[in-house]
């Protein structure tokens, strides 16, 4: 066995060698969606990736090798996204990157793993940027994966430490998608609150068809009813939008409580209807800190334009870590550079982040925020912008974890 | 209760007078031509981004009035110079042409305004709340579109019925060459039966606009929800899609009040179900957990039952 798998290590090495003096860049795919419904997101994060990438090899590269990306498009499926796994390994991709949806996270994970147990020397690492399922890094984390946004739990913890801290909050509504993420948020948010707030009656919760309802005055005259103060959602893209849009029409008067009230487009579809009213959880915001990120201009400047406005704040954070843990690798080996990415540390302008070794979830400040008028820098042009409610440090962001990490010898 | 149950019933009958804005047009263009048009409700989104559009460089009053006509034109554009040629290859090569039709408006959609939805907001001209009921308020919007609907059905129903040009349409239909031979001119009926049946979704988009979100998925996320109405009440009847509009409407909003399962009705006849019990998943799911999918159960319970649907002559 030790012999097969020493020769095994000496092809992939020399295959390693030949392939890196045929090409000598290092190939990163990018696996999301890029047509049909979530194309909005996934087309702006290829581009701040591309952009981010592009700062790399302008600054001599990674530790002196290009990076280049490749594009595959996955339409959020699952099987979609293993047959483009395929394709990106087929074309030497020896880095993954993807983030949209959770469930295509857990399939990709799984057949990384699996990958890179039957190719010793050709190992792929898979570096998420949004999928938050918290399962990714418990109970099905591994060592090729790692986490650059806070999971769904973390985010959740925020949100009801800002929740506990006001006592005008008495009374919740639940309203979530009815799938794996909707759920666990319902799940997650019925628990903090028993723990944090006892005294906070949960009246409502409510699971609906995923990205099916067009119409949500019917689950507005619902939360109506039941006298809710604040309503707790996971929704995000249509869901979020023309929920709050229909409780504007009602009247109803609730803080919303979200996780993607800053995807794009949604302030400009929310609009008015959200002022003071929709808050939510994130790694950054444009107010976050005093003034903007330089590369954040230098981003506007190459992609103009509303839908291309800078909100992934925490891939400037992932690609930054990874220089900064190639640079201590001194290696461009996705096994080394994992090896370094475990505990790195460090300050990213609005405050300290920390890879864990434990679990390869990223400990980073969260901020919860409000939807105001009159802010120093708005959203999508329209006057409106995010103001910060709370800020909870990277560390006790920080939640225990299930993950029993199997490294590799 | 009884303010769940009066806003419940409010909102069920706006839902279903939106409903029939969308149908109305669909159905006088199945009944008149016989096509079954899958860009139906492209031209509901292309209503919704004119007015959008319009309403930033005149004012929504005029736009109001624009936009459709700008549907219209589009509408009988395409009947004239791509319907008419695909129709002598018969009606798979028609619903094959409209397919594809949705497809190419999306995608122009896409390039001339961009991916994510525009801020489509309610013009402040109609942004007040017409009354109150229990608290909640009712938009002018809404009250808008009720009117426009109830309009848009009293107007089609007379012009088809009591219209002598509604008539000739009529048959054209079923005796195309005999109307023809009488000296009328069918292919221009045609063009315009296609065009007032775009106008009406185009009209329609300029309401439902402000309701959904003016994005270029927009015809995607409502294009199947026409088709249970047009089903249900019955391919081709007008009074039947508004009536099915109205049901379908009512049985949604109030579907979603509903925080039973089959679990609790069966467990309140005294039955003993557990997690063991077969299907205990299933049975588990509340009503206001699978509401917006029940027109879609309706739509298969039609088919099986009365396939001409509701108020049809014909079966589908």
């Amino acid at each position: 066995m030790s012999r097969c798998k020493r020769i095994a290590t000496g092809i992939g090495f020399a295959a390693t060698l030949l392939a890196a003096s045929a090409w000598a860049d290092v190939k990163i795919a990018f696996i999301d969606p890029l047509s049909g419904g979530g194309a909005a997101t996934g087309i702006l994060a290829q581009k701040t990736h591309q952009f981010y990438i592009d700062a790399i090899n302008a600054a001599g590269g990674l530790n002196g090798e290009k990076l280049e990306l490749l594009s595959f498009d996955n339409k959020v499926n699952p099987q979609e996204s293993l047959v483009q796994l395929k394709r990106a390994l087929d074309e030497g991709a020896r880095y993954v990157v993807q983030g949209n949806g959770s469930g295509v996270a857990l399939a990709l994970t799984d057949a990384i793993q699996k990958h890179n147990e039957r190719n010793p020397g050709k190992e792929v690492l898979y570096l998420n940027y949004a999928a938050v399922d918290p399962v990714l890094t418990n109970e099905k984390c591994n060592f090729w994966h790692f986490r650059f946004d806070s999971d769904a739990d973390m985010k959740m913890a925020a949100m009801v430490d800002v929740i506990a801290r006001d006592p005008k909050i008495q009374r919740v509504y639940l309203i979530n998608q009815d799938y794996s993420f909707g759920k666990a948020v319902a799940a997650a948010a019925a628990r903090m609150l028993k723990e944090k707030r006892p005294d906070i009656k949960i009246v409502g919760d409510e699971l609906h068809p995923l990205q099916k309802v067009n119409d949500f005055s019917p689950y507005v005259a619902k939360i109506k009813a039941s006298g809710a103060d604040t309503v707790i959602t996971g929704n995000w893209s249509n869901d979020l939008v023309l929920l709050v849009k229909a409780g504007r029409d009602a009247g109803l008067k609730v803080n919303w409580e979200t996780y993607y009230g800053d995807s794009p487009g949604a302030v400009t579809a929310i609009g008015e209807a959200g002022v003071d009213t929709l808050k939510h959880v994130s790694e950054w915001h444009r107010n976050a800190s005093s003034e903007l990120d330089t590369s954040i201009a230098a981003f506007s400047k190459r992609y103009s334009g509303k839908e291309n406005e800078f909100v992934y704040w925490r891939i400037k954070t992932m690609w930054d870590m990874f220089v900064a843990a190639a640079k201590k690798a001194q290696s461009n080996e996705p096994a080394k550079v994992a090896r370094a990415l475990e505990g790195l540390k460090m300050n990213t302008g609005v405050g300290e982040v920390e890879m864990r070794a434990d679990n390869h979830q990223i400990l980073q400040p969260l901020f919860v925020s409000t939807l105001v008028r009159g802010t120093k820098f708005d959203s999508e042009g329209t006057g409106l912008g995010w103001k910060t409610d709370a800020k909870v440090d990277a560390k006790a962001t920080a939640l225990p974890t299930t993950c029993k990490m199997e490294r590799p010898k | 209760m009884l303010e769940l149950a009066t806003v419940s019933l409010l909102n069920g009958i706006v839902y279903g007078l939106l409903l029939f804005m969308l149908s109305s047009g669909l159905t006088l263009i199945f009944s008149m031509m016989g096509v079954l048009n899958f860009a139906h409700a492209s031209f509901f989104m292309l209503g919704a981004y004119f007015s959008y559009q319009l309403g930033r460089w005149i004012g929504f009053w005029p736009a109001l009035v624009i936009a459709p006509v700008l549907c219209a034109l589009v509408g009988a554009a395409i009947e004239r110079y791509g319907l008419r040629r695909v129709h002598a290859s018969g009606h798979v090569a028609e619903i094959l042409f409209t397919f594809g039709l949705a497809y190419v408006i999306e995608e122009l959609v896409t390039m001339a305004w961009g991916r994510n939805a525009v801020s489509n907001d309610v013009p402040t001209a109609i942004d007040f709340a017409l009354f109150h009921v229990f608290g909640s308020t009712f938009p002018a919007y809404k009250g808008l579109m009720m009117a426009i609907s109830v309009a848009m059905f009293g107007a089609l129903y007379l012009g088809l019925k009591r219209t002598r040009i509604g008539l000739v349409i009529q048959a054209a239909l079923t005796h195309p060459k005999m109307v023809s031979a009488l000296g009328h001119d069918v292919p221009a009926m045609f063009v315009l039966v296609f065009a007032i049946g775009s106008g009406l979704a185009g009209l329609a988009g300029v309401i439902g606009g402000f309701m959904l979100l003016t994005q270029p998925t927009l015809a995607h996320s409502i294009g199947p929800i026409v088709f249970v109405v047009v089903v249900v009440g019955g391919l081709g009847s007008l009074s039947g899609a508004f009536i099915a509009s109205l049901l379908i409407g009512l049985l949604q909003t109030f579907a979603v009040a509903i925080d039973y399962s089959l679990l609790d009705v069966m467990r309140s006849a005294g039955m003993v179900v557990t997690r063991a019990s077969p299907m205990y998943e299933l049975l588990a799911v509340k009503v206001a957990t699978v509401a917006p999918v029940v027109p879609y159960l309706l739509l298969v319970l039609m088919l099986i039952v009365r396939p001409r649907g509701l108020l049809g002559t014909r079966d589908v």
